[in-house]
């Protein structure tokens, strides 16, 4: 009681936005249809493209590998379905520019075999690190939207301590109930999945974080966990961004993640349950990712629900599977209204990271008529960071971008809990994202500019240092010449033993 | 998708604009405004009416010139703060004060700064302490309540006179605020309580009967007005609560050690515009710093400025100059005040990272 009310005074800021979830959460979740092609991406995760390692014409089967990660923090990807390759090509990717993206197009045989890649005996005994590369080969990425691997966290996880494995089933963006249905649905076996997770990183336990307006989630998860002892699942109140791993770590550990540390530094894991899902497909089943459930909402969309779709399926293709649009949408985008991207065409394929298709009507978007700031301090009162908003985004607008760090931009999660408040319509989070866009521009221009001026150092060094041995080697020959001459002169003397250590002294002061 | 310009996310917005925060701010108002209507009749909603015009007109005036949009007219600023001013104004005062003292604070108190969110000083009370310096006889002609359906009230061709045709107010109607009244019996000899034993009373005085501006004289009606905002979240209690306590304190201290100069706290809390200025004017978002420790540190200064003033300045009442004052210090304020950001310490490090045995018993401790 009192921990709960002396987590009530620490955490901050936070926002109530209305959940629209109530039409996707009540039907199942419904497998999409093969489509007859499928675009999969070759950069569906945090770091650098996977590498394509089939060829145009080759024929594939579900669940075989068909670029492999170059990096360890990098994911490889899978064929969704069995096909053909038909392309390697750019593609109009999931990204808010438009700008295109390599793919492998596969044009699908209606098949959809499996591709045997065996699958683990008794998970449970096997060595844990074996058990993260599993996961790292199975290219399951934070399934969540943030798209960073989940091996990557594992194996570091495996360095630390971890007390708590955290799994996040908050899912407090509007809209979404993909997580909820989820766990729902397959609450044993992300509970299995969750076993695992503790099991690879020698945990001391699991919770499970559960927002309370999903009372079915909570009873099923509920029911799942019983027969284990170590895992406990603690319901948090509805309130965004109450997902993001900072505030709910705060929530339930009661610490805060020290300014630039990692969560394994507070001794916890936080995954995602859908990560989790992901997970135990890998380990107990032997599937890689090729698919998960996504929420198809919003009011241009006839009939919203939860789809079980193949990475690589188009939008439009998962859209007409809920009805196709009721009206022509305003906006189309990939992941929760409040941290999603928007996507200019519905052509653009499904990734691992997509929590939600929203085909928005005008209505619903909010208005863009933006207009000054008068410092109501709304901002300053949602930010769940404890930061300044408002000085944060008059310093962008100055490109002070140093002063905006001062004012807490280098702390900023962009959850836009700041501009969903904000009165004035002003884009707070745009000013963010064009900050540390710019912020990573000229960091990388500092770094290339250390290593020119380190090659340049290196090759002026090299030249004095060839120079050098140019003239100890002249400054031998010449000194070998003169002992040559004098032998030859004093043919009947010995040589003076201390000449060769001269030539050694003069070559060492050049 | 008919739109090109991409909108970074969100895309959900809780629903208020500029204009609600404002119209939310002026229909909190509307209880006080509406009771000063009944007590100075149809001069005061002469004036009232004035005011808003003025400022709706220079507002539009000073948008053409700045070449800013016309719709800027609609967020309600030029309302609200016309509002403020009327509501602060003696109530008889000609129709002059009222449009000088819009135009002051638009065109000059805020879009000569750079119009709405730039200005450092509180606009209407910058033309409030402006009118004052300049039209001191104006600004404080006080007169009693003359309440509509009573025998003192005026007709509508009276109060056209007196507004507009600079009438003569009648004698018998000519009164003295508490405060102004304080003051003068502090120099005739009377003490302080004895002042307000026999002259003053506080039910009157809460309830708004004593003579005072157009619409601040009514402390519950205001406080009725402030639970509102309250209630909406469009002020917080940082600054009320700090202005407030520090006027009780300072004037409770001064009047145990000497009730014959000092009057009693209550006194000060009943009089003037200082619940007025303590909820609606000092918490005005422009000019008041961001954070809570910020807001705390502005409302008691506004407390300490207005208590100085009122018992040892030159003016009765020191509402305005005390939120001018603190004003200033707002960007001061912002500067050494900020709230402590997620996983940093007070002074902005980086938390320690915790041990590995502490994290250890915390979780035995969960369990």
């Amino acid at each position: 009681m009192f921990k709960k009310f002396a987590n009530w005074a620490k955490s901050r800021g936070g926002v109530h936005p209305i959940g629209h979830k109530e039409k996707s959460a009540e039907s199942a979740i419904r497998p999409a249809s093969l489509p007859d092609m499928l675009y999969i991406p070759l950069r569906q995760h945090a770091g650098a493209s996977a590498i394509p390692i089939v060829n145009i014409g080759d024929k594939v089967a579900k669940g075989q590998l068909i670029a492999v990660a170059p990096t360890e923090v990098s994911a490889p990807v899978h064929a969704s379905s069995s096909g053909t390759v038909k392309e390697i090509t750019d593609i109009v990717a999931p990204h808010p520019s438009g700008h295109t993206a390599p793919a492998i197009v596969i044009k699908t045989d209606g098949e959809d075999r499996w591709f045997d890649a065996g699958k683990i005996e008794d998970p449970f005994k096997t060595p844990p690190l074996e058990l993260a590369d599993k996961v790292a080969q199975a290219g399951i990425v934070g399934m969540g939207g943030a798209i960073f691997p989940a091996a990557v966290k594992l194996k570091q996880g495996a360095k630390h301590e971890i007390k708590t494995v955290l799994v996040n089933g908050s899912e407090c963006e509007p809209y979404l109930t993909c997580d909820d249905r989820l766990m729902r649905e397959k609450a044993e076996h992300i509970i299995t999945g969750a076993r695992l997770v503790r099991y690879i990183l020698q945990a001391y336990r699991v919770v499970i974080a559960i927002e309370d307006n999903k009372p079915e989630a909570i009873k099923a998860i509920q029911a799942a966990a019983a027969p284990f002892g170590s895992i406990e699942v603690h319901i948090v109140p509805a309130k965004y961004p109450m997902g993001s791993a900072k505030q709910l770590i705060q929530w339930v550990t009661g610490r805060e993640v020290p300014a630039g540390a990692r969560s394994t530094s507070v001794g916890t894991l936080v995954h995602n349950v859908g990560t989790i899902f992901a997970i135990y497909e890998a380990l107990m089943l032997g599937r890689p990712l090729i698919s998960r459930v996504v929420t198809v909402a919003g009011a241009a969309i006839n009939d919203p629900g939860n789809v079980e779709a193949r990475i690589g399926t188009p939008i439009s293709h998962i859209i007409d599977e809920c009805g196709g649009y009721s009206k022509p949408p305003e906006q189309i985008i990939m992941g929760g209204p409040m941290m999603g991207m928007p996507v200019i065409s519905d052509n653009a394929p499904m990734i691992k990271g997509a929590t939600g298709i929203l085909a928005f009507s005008e209505e619903e978007m909010p208005s863009k008529n933006q207009s000054p700031c008068i410092r109501c301090t709304s901002c300053v009162k949602a930010c769940p960071m404890g930061l300044l908003p408002l000085e944060m985004a008059s310093r962008v607008n100055a490109e002070d971008f140093d002063s905006a760090d001062d004012y807490g931009l280098k702390d900023c999660i962009l959850c836009g809990a700041c501009a969903y408040v904000c009165p004035s319509h002003i884009p707070l989070v745009q000013y963010f994202q064009f900050a540390k866009g710019k912020q990573a521009i000229a960091k990388d221009a500092k770094k290339k500019m250390e290593y020119t001026v380190n090659l340049s150092v290196a090759k002026q060094n090299r030249i004095e240092e060839e120079k050098a041995a140019k003239a100890a080697e002249k400054a031998a020959k010449k000194a070998a010449r003169q002992k040559a001459s004098q032998a030859r002169k004093a043919k009947s003397k010995p040589a003076p033993t201390s000449a060769p250590e001269s030539t050694k002294e003069e070559s060492n002061e050049q | 998708m008919s739109s090109n310009i991409l909108q970074a996310s969100p895309y959900a917005h809780v629903g208020i604009g500029v204009n609600g925060i404002m119209l939310q701010v002026c229909f909190a108002l509307i209880p006080a405004t509406a009771f000063g209507f009944y007590l100075y009749g149809w001069p005061s909603i002469f004036l009232f009416a004035v005011t808003i015009i003025s400022a709706v007109v220079t507002e539009l005036l000073s948008l053409h010139w700045l070449k800013q949009p016309w719709y800027r007219i609609l967020d309600g600023s030029a309302l609200l703060t016309a509002w403020l001013i009327a509501m602060t104004l003696p109530p008889w005062a000609p129709w002059w004060i009222g449009v000088l003292g819009a135009f002051f604070a638009i065109a000059v108190g805020k879009q000569l700064y750079g119009g709405i969110g730039q200005n450092l000083f509180n606009p209407a009370m910058l033309a409030r302490t402006a009118l004052l310096i300049t039209f001191p006889l104006q600004m404080t002609t006080w007169v009693l309540p003359a309440p509509f359906g009573t025998e003192t009230a005026l007709t509508f061709q009276q109060g056209l006179a007196i507004t507009f045709f600079s009438a003569d107010i009648p004698d018998a109607l000519s009164g003295a605020t508490p405060l102004g009244d304080l003051k003068t019996s502090l120099t005739l000899g009377v003490t302080a309580s004895e002042f307000i034993a026999t002259e003053f009373s506080y039910i009157q005085a809460i309830l708004g009967f004593t003579p005072g501006s157009l619409a601040e004289s009514s402390e519950i009606l205001i406080l009725l007005g402030a639970a509102f905002l309250l209630w909406r979240k469009i002020i917080t209690w940082e600054i009320p609560v700090a202005l407030l306590s520090t006027v009780v304190v300072l004037s409770g201290v001064m009047y145990i050690v000497d009730n014959t100069s000092y009057a009693e706290p209550l006194f000060h809390l009943s009089s003037g515009g200082i619940m007025l200025v303590a909820f609606f004017i000092a918490t005005d978002p422009v000019t008041a710093p961001i954070s809570r420790l910020g807001k705390v540190v502005f409302g008691a200064g506004c407390g300490l400025v207005i208590f100085i003033i009122r018992t040892w300045g030159g003016f009765p009442e020191a509402a305005a100059f005390a939120v001018l004052f603190m004003n200033g210090f707002t960007p001061l304020l912002d500067r050494y005040f900020r709230p402590r950001p997620y996983g940093r310490s007070a002074k902005g490090e980086p938390l320690p990272l915790p041990t590995q045995i502490e994290l250890a018993r915390e979780v035995n401790n969960l369990k």
